[in-house]
């Protein structure tokens, strides 16, 4: 019974998704369209020097598809980016596919620790931020939260450079070999994450604590650190985990600043080259790349809810689009 | 609200009025830059490159010898005049598409959410950068970029603000009155929904800031010699060393400019919610880099 209705469960979401994927490939295409400039012109000109003869550029367009009108050049492309084949960089001459799967693991491995330090931070000073409300605890969780969602990663990112690498000397400021040189990046990272996950986890410890269920707990005299770990955590853990999903998306993503910092070989690295190339199929491959994995990363939240909630099983009857961002 | 009621709101009140005056402050500082100094804060001078605090450069001057306190006062202005105008372009192209979805529903309703669903589809400020690296760099690329972006999560709200007053009763009354469309939007649903937008606003304009300087410091966004805090952390990057401060105080003055908006949007949004749901929003936020 549960099995099956988690089966149609999915299905429905599976199915509600090819709308929006359509959506972000389109996006991904036109984006990649907007550009004023001919991209063959370009890769001519980068290659001699010199401005290329029509000639020239006629011929690489053709090369390149290029000459075919947009809506043929989007089905072609749509088309190979469904076998895995999102086309060649204009910049390197490689497969984008090749080039982005090279460069996930950094950038994977970045956000991952980044956001496991910030669920460590944030758990205990969001639960202890909950229960002594409006004490020191609170005060530090407020303003860990201003911090982390005010300050620019970009300077906190070479604050930590000056500090740790410059006036101390213990960690790498720059490079990517090793753990030491993933401290500094993560700890950027993790900074601003913590704070937005700490108000989040006392938003759900405060609605939780308020719960009936909680009230007759500690009526019926189960102590106070039982039910803050069996029943409180527990249920106060669901916006958490919707957090963290959501947020590893955008981290994934919002990488660029801090590996660029850093001089971290990433995905937001690539992308920032490959902007600044004009290296169409690296940009549009990398659009659609994002969008569906973190179309992909709501629905994996979506069913560890529906998995973790009986109550929202029901509720998702409704077909619940995804969580916002 | 319980025992601490009182003391609760008189803290929020607080909250909003610190956020207030910051905001006003950096506000003030654009608008007065050219008195605050009477620097150009173009002007090279070789001579004077990364000068020490001096009654003539109270912050000293940058590797080109120009004057840092001029710099980040016409900061402001590149800032928070970048924000303002894409604020104003999202507020108008949000609260009239979600309106319309909202009140009309049907096709229309349809065909607009789902254009909303896949801009939602990504992390904001990725693809800000996306959109501005094509379009190229400047000052309007980034507007574009940013409104394109931002204008959906307006949309979504306003959308279902606008679908649950019109089935209120004071609208039901407009209508059986014979009033129009036009009217019940302009005299119902819009002061109705005035309030919450305003808040949205205040809290997305702090991360607008940091999406502007987050393509200034990527040098896709406001070019040098712009005086735009973003471009200016990034013209300092090569000074980390020797000159720390010409990337940390432009990084300071986005953060309390930041910090300002944040603290005024927290406030209202206490005020104006009684219930204290107002931490549901970092579920929601777009959060930074």
């Amino acid at each position: 019974m549960a099995q099956a209705s988690l089966s149609t469960y999915l299905l429905r979401r599976f199915v509600s998704l090819v709308p929006v994927w359509i959506g972000v490939s389109i996006l991904a295409f036109v984006v990649a369209n907007l550009a004023p400039g001919d991209p063959a012109q370009m890769i001519l000109q980068r290659e001699t020097g010199e401005p290329p003869s029509a000639e020239a550029v006629r011929q690489l367009r053709g090369e390149l598809g290029l000459d075919a009108p947009p809506v043929v050049r989007y089905v072609r492309w749509v088309r190979q980016a469904i076998t895995g084949d999102l086309g060649r960089s204009y910049r390197t001459g490689l497969p984008v596919t090749t080039t982005l799967i090279g460069a996930f693991p950094n950038t994977l491995r970045l956000t991952l620790t980044a956001l496991l330090l910030g669920v460590i931070v944030a758990l205990p000073l969001g639960v202890l931020a909950a229960v002594r409300r409006n004490t020191a605890f609170d005060q530090l969780s407020r303003i860990l939260a201003l911090v982390g969602t005010s300050v620019p990663s970009f300077l906190l990112g070479y604050l930590l450079i000056l500090f740790f690498a410059v006036m101390l000397g213990v960690l790498p400021a720059t490079g990517s070999d090793g753990w030491r040189y993933l401290v500094l990046p993560a700890l950027t990272l993790a900074l601003s994450e913590a704070g937005a996950l700490t108000r989040l986890t006392r938003a759900g410890m405060l609605e939780v604590l308020r719960e009936d269920y909680l009230v007759t707990a500690r009526a019926k005299g189960v102590g106070t650190r039982s039910v803050l770990m069996r029943h409180a955590l527990r249920n106060a853990v669901n916006p958490i985990v919707s957090l963290a999903g959501v947020r590893l998306g955008r981290l994934l993503g919002g990488a660029f600043i801090v590996e660029t910092i850093f001089a971290r070989p990433g995905i937001g690295k690539t992308v920032v080259d490959s902007i600044q190339d004009r290296d169409y199929p690296t940009i549009q491959g990398f659009i659609v790349v994002m969008g569906t994995l973190f179309v992909v990363i709501n629905l994996a939240v979506d069913i560890f809810h529906h998995w973790l909630d009986p109550r929202i099983r029901e509720q998702s009857a409704a077909a619940v689009p995804a969580a916002r961002q | 609200m319980g025992r601490f009621g009182r003391i609760d709101s008189l803290l929020r009140d607080r909250t909003a009025l610190a956020g207030l005056v910051l905001v006003s402050l950096f506000v003030l500082v654009g608008f007065i830059a050219p008195v605050i100094t009477g620097h150009d804060p173009n002007l090279i001078d070789a001579v004077r490159r990364l000068e020490g605090p001096s009654r003539a450069h109270p912050l000293g001057t940058d590797n080109l010898g120009r004057d840092m306190l001029s710099r980040l006062a016409y900061g402001a202005r590149w800032s928070l005049g970048a924000v303002a105008i894409a604020t104003a372009l999202i507020m108008s192209i949000g609260v009239s598409v979600g309106t319309l979805a909202g009140f009309y529903g049907g096709l229309l309703d349809e065909g607009v959410m789902r254009v909303v669903d896949v801009l939602l589809a990504f992390p904001s400020l990725l693809l800000a950068i996306a959109i501005a690296g094509m379009l190229g760099t400047g000052m309007t690329s980034v507007i574009i970029a940013l409104t394109i972006v931002w204008w959906a999560s307006y949309a979504r709200i306003v959308r279902g603000m606008v679908l649950s007053i019109r089935q209120r009763d004071f609208v039901t009354a407009a209508k059986s009155l014979g009033a129009g469309d036009l009217h019940i939007v302009v005299y119902h649903i819009l002061p109705n929904i005035f309030a919450p937008v305003a808040i949205l606003a205040t809290v997305e304009m702090g991360e607008l800031i940091l999406a502007v300087a987050g393509l200034g410091f990527l040098g896709i966004g406001v070019q040098p010699p712009a005086p735009e805090w973003g471009t200016m952390v990034n013209d300092g990057r090569s000074y980390i060393m020797s000159a720390p401060q010409l990337m940390i105080y432009p990084g300071l003055a986005i953060s309390l400019a930041v910090i300002g908006f944040n603290l005024l949007g927290d406030g209202l949004r206490d005020i104006f919610d009684p219930r204290g749901l107002s931490d549901r929003h970092w579920l929601n936020s777009h959060g930074q880099q």
